[in-house]
């Protein structure tokens, strides 16, 4: 090792620290149980339909839940595809 | 976004990464399969049937991503559309994965096909990443396959196991059970290590292939790029160029029809030493 270590220095940066932060920040939600998050969500998206339809005509399709989680916090996008008046049906996307 | 690939019919061939034994690199070969597959252009999708134990997420860098997933949608809870996470490096790659939080009673026949059935519209190809063993969980991802790849390693477990899957794949699929053709099985042979095939400590390719009778896909060498690519999250076909990643090219160059001569990569380099110290053997 010591010999020709030198010659296999990496010249890459070490991803074996990349692979603990991704674990840790992983982890940690896991173990908080916010991994049980898309247990809620299923409910929460039918709820927002709901809501919505009240006001315009949206698709079951039309709502895009995009959530990203960052160390500090994470953060829950979601997208309403509000059908235009004009457009056939089902040729958004 | 869209890319008219709708225009014509999508292949939709059902693949499933399969082998009986656990840990021989099943999960690691969906996502280098999936990401060459898509990196020439085929519309995939690569599915995670470990229910329980969710890994290709974190294999395919994806894990932060996660809202639902196929459990989710075979439940009614969810649209397939939205549990599907799109890739980030390629435009034809797709990830559903698994649930961490069920268990694999949660897959039901009628729920894995209906999902099967609607990306057979869309993809090109639908890689179902097996879990281990050879229960439930790994019948229900052979079950709609059309092709198989069994994930090999030189050893006598994992070849044993490889043989009884094989088994399996003749008789408990749907093609089996119809009149249709049976399931195209293919070895793909990984942690191939030729230092310790040289020293007689490893069967060699051919041994493995005559008990198991049934063409080869592949063969991975044992690599370390295997390993860093996992830490970063990255297929090891999209991870700069390795042995491991050539060879799991050239596999996928096979799966789609092409054919490539094999040849046996080796990360060891083993001619190193021997000039160091002078031998000509
Ligand atoms: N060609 C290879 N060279 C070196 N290490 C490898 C290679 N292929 C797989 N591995 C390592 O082997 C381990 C198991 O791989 P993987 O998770 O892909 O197996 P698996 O068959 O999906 O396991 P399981 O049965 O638990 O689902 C991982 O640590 C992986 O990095
Ligand atoms: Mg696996």
């Amino acid at each position: 090792m010591s010999l020709f270590g030198f010659a296999f220095k990496p010249r890459r940066a070490r991803t074996a620290q990349t692979a603990r932060d991704r674990l840790q920040l992983l982890l940690a939600h896991e173990r908080l149980g916010s991994s049980s998050a898309p247990d809620f969500l299923p409910q929460l998206q039918n709820d927002l339909l709901e809501v919505i339809r009240k006001y315009v005509a949206v698709d079951d399709d039309g709502v895009e839940i995009v959530m990203q989680r960052e160390d500090a916090m994470s953060s829950l996008e979601i997208n309403i595809e509000l059908p235009s008046e004009s457009a056939p049906k089902g040729a958004a996307g | 976004m869209t890319t008219g690939l709708k225009e014509e019919q999508p292949l939709g061939r059902i693949v499933v990464i399969t082998s009986g034994k656990g840990g021989v690199g099943k999960t690691t070969s969906a996502a280098a399969i999936s990401a060459g597959l898509a990196q020439l252009g085929h519309k995939t999708v690569v599915i995670d049937f470990d229910v329980g134990l969710r890994n290709l997420d974190m294999i395919m860098g994806c894990e932060r991503r996660v809202v639902f997933d196929f459990i989710n949608v075979i439940q009614g809870d969810a649209r397939l559309k939205q549990a599907l996470i799109k890739d980030k490096r390629l435009d034809t790659l797709y990830i559903l994965p698994t649930s961490q939080t069920r268990d694999k009673d949660a897959l039901t026949k009628e729920g894995v096909e209906a999902v099967l059935n609607e990306l057979k519209e869309e993809f090109d190809y639908i890689i179902c990443d097996s879990p281990a063993g050879i229960e439930r969980g790994a019948q229900l991802a052979m079950y709609f396959a059309d092709e198989a790849v069994v994930v090999t390693n030189p050893e006598v477990s994992s070849v044993r196991d490889s043989d009884r899957v094989l088994g399996l794949l003749a008789s408990k699929t749907k093609r089996a059970e119809s009149s249709d053709e049976p399931v195209r099985a293919t070895v793909l042979l990984t942690r191939h290590d030729q230092a310790r095939i040289d020293q007689g400590e490893m069967m060699n390719v051919d041994d493995v292939l005559e008990i198991l009778a049934v063409p080869l896909l592949g063969i991975i060498p044992e690599s370390t790029a295997v390993l860093r690519a996992s830490n970063v999250g990255t297929p090891v076909t999209l991870e700069e160029p390795s042995n491991a990643g050539r060879a799991y090219h050239d596999a996928v160059a096979r799966l789609t029809g092409a054919e490539v001569e094999m040849r046996i990569g080796s990360e060891r380099r083993p001619g190193l030493f021997q000039r160091l110290f002078g031998r000509t053997a």
